[in-house]
């Protein structure tokens, strides 16, 4: 009953079980955290809009991205994903997204920024319906913690809209 | 030398009808743990509740040996979501981000592109030849939370076979030759 064996095992299955607690509570502690992000993006210029030779549209912009995404740290936060998509709805697709930009911000400093940048992924249609389109540009984040569950969320900004012709 | 000589003391002991218990508690225990694999599988209604991250294409997010839990539900699959797919003709699945989405209005169907955060392109090297999106059927769950370092132990008892047959081994002779 009291042997090496005996203990250890009784050790090992403790400290795992508590672990395990501990890992829980951190993952439930995120729950109290009320958020408070903004975000403001502005189109500063379309670079490129042409129809590629197998028929789908492309558009090259360069954006103005300025973010607070301080409030979405807590002391369980790994970092944070952010990234924005252009979405937009055509004939043929009821919902279209395509990421422009993403980054990735691994500590609570870094969570207020402003940058310009031009799209890092390639903004390209499926088909020929870019023309004059409205789109919502949307600031989606998603935490990733230190241990336990993760959540998303993101921020609507609409208005936006690509110009009549090819250029 | 003398702990040898104790334990083939015990085995020859042994008499059948005990023998025969010990083998029945050692297959219970073996099915209670797939019954709560396959439980696990119903609730979160994925083929593979939980996957462990086998390469470095999601960091400094998933490091190797972290273990993901997965849930699959009726939502549509949006961008941002980090999903678990199987390309046909790789056996291993693949855990990224999905960062195009195009939706079908008439058929709700979607094509997907998906992308992991530390590589620098998106994935359609990883896809089938021709494949261009992925659709719905080869996604096989969304990544819902973590454990970091857990799945460390899967990583190293299949790429050591050696070390796995090992502990089976002493945990078989465990349990035939404990007393209780």
């Amino acid at each position: 009953m009291h042997s090496f064996g005996y203990r250890a095992n009784a050790l090992l299955t403790f400290s795992l079980t508590i672990l395990a607690l501990m890992c829980a509570m951190a993952s439930v502690s995120d729950n109290l955290n009320s958020q408070s992000p903004t975000a403001t993006v502005q189109v500063l210029n379309v670079n490129r809009f042409q129809k590629k030779s197998n028929g789908d549209d492309e558009v090259g912009i360069t954006l103005d991205i300025s973010a607070d995404l301080q409030s979405l740290f807590t002391w369980n936060t790994k970092q944070v994903f952010v990234f924005l998509a252009a979405e937009y709805s055509t004939p043929k697709n009821s919902l279209n997204q395509v990421s422009l930009w993403d980054g990735i911000i691994p500590a609570k400093e870094d969570a207020k920024f402003s940058i310009k940048t031009k799209n890092k992924y390639r903004f390209i249609d499926q088909g020929s319906n870019l023309r004059g389109r409205d789109f919502n540009l949307s600031l989606h984040w998603h935490v990733m913690p230190k241990t336990g569950k993760m959540f998303a969320d993101k921020l609507v900004l609409s208005g936006y809209r690509l110009p009549e012709s090819y250029r | 030398m003398g702990w040898i000589g104790e334990q083939i003391d015990s085995v020859k002991s042994m008499q059948f009808r005990q023998l025969f218990t010990q083998a029945i508690s050692l297959g219970m225990i073996v099915t209670s743990a797939l019954i709560i694999w396959k439980g696990l599988m119903c609730i979160t209604g994925s083929e593979s509740p939980v996957v462990v991250v086998l390469s470095g294409s999601m960091e400094p997010g998933f490091k190797r040996g972290d273990i993901l839990f997965l849930h699959m539900s009726k939502e549509p699959i949006r961008a941002g979501e980090i999903v678990v797919f199987n390309v046909d003709g790789r056996e291993i699945p693949i855990v990224h981000r999905v960062i195009k989405v195009h939706e079908r209005e008439d058929t709700g169907e979607v094509d997907v592109l998906t992308k992991g955060d530390n590589n620098f392109g998106d994935d359609r090297l990883l896809y089938a030849q021709g494949q261009m999106w992925l659709q719905r059927h080869h996604i096989m769950g969304r990544a819902v939370g973590f454990l970091p370092y857990v799945g460390w132990v899967t990583i190293i008892m299949t790429e050591q076979p050696l070390i796995k047959y090992v502990l089976i081994g002493a945990l078989g002779l465990l349990v035939i030759t404990s007393k209780e």
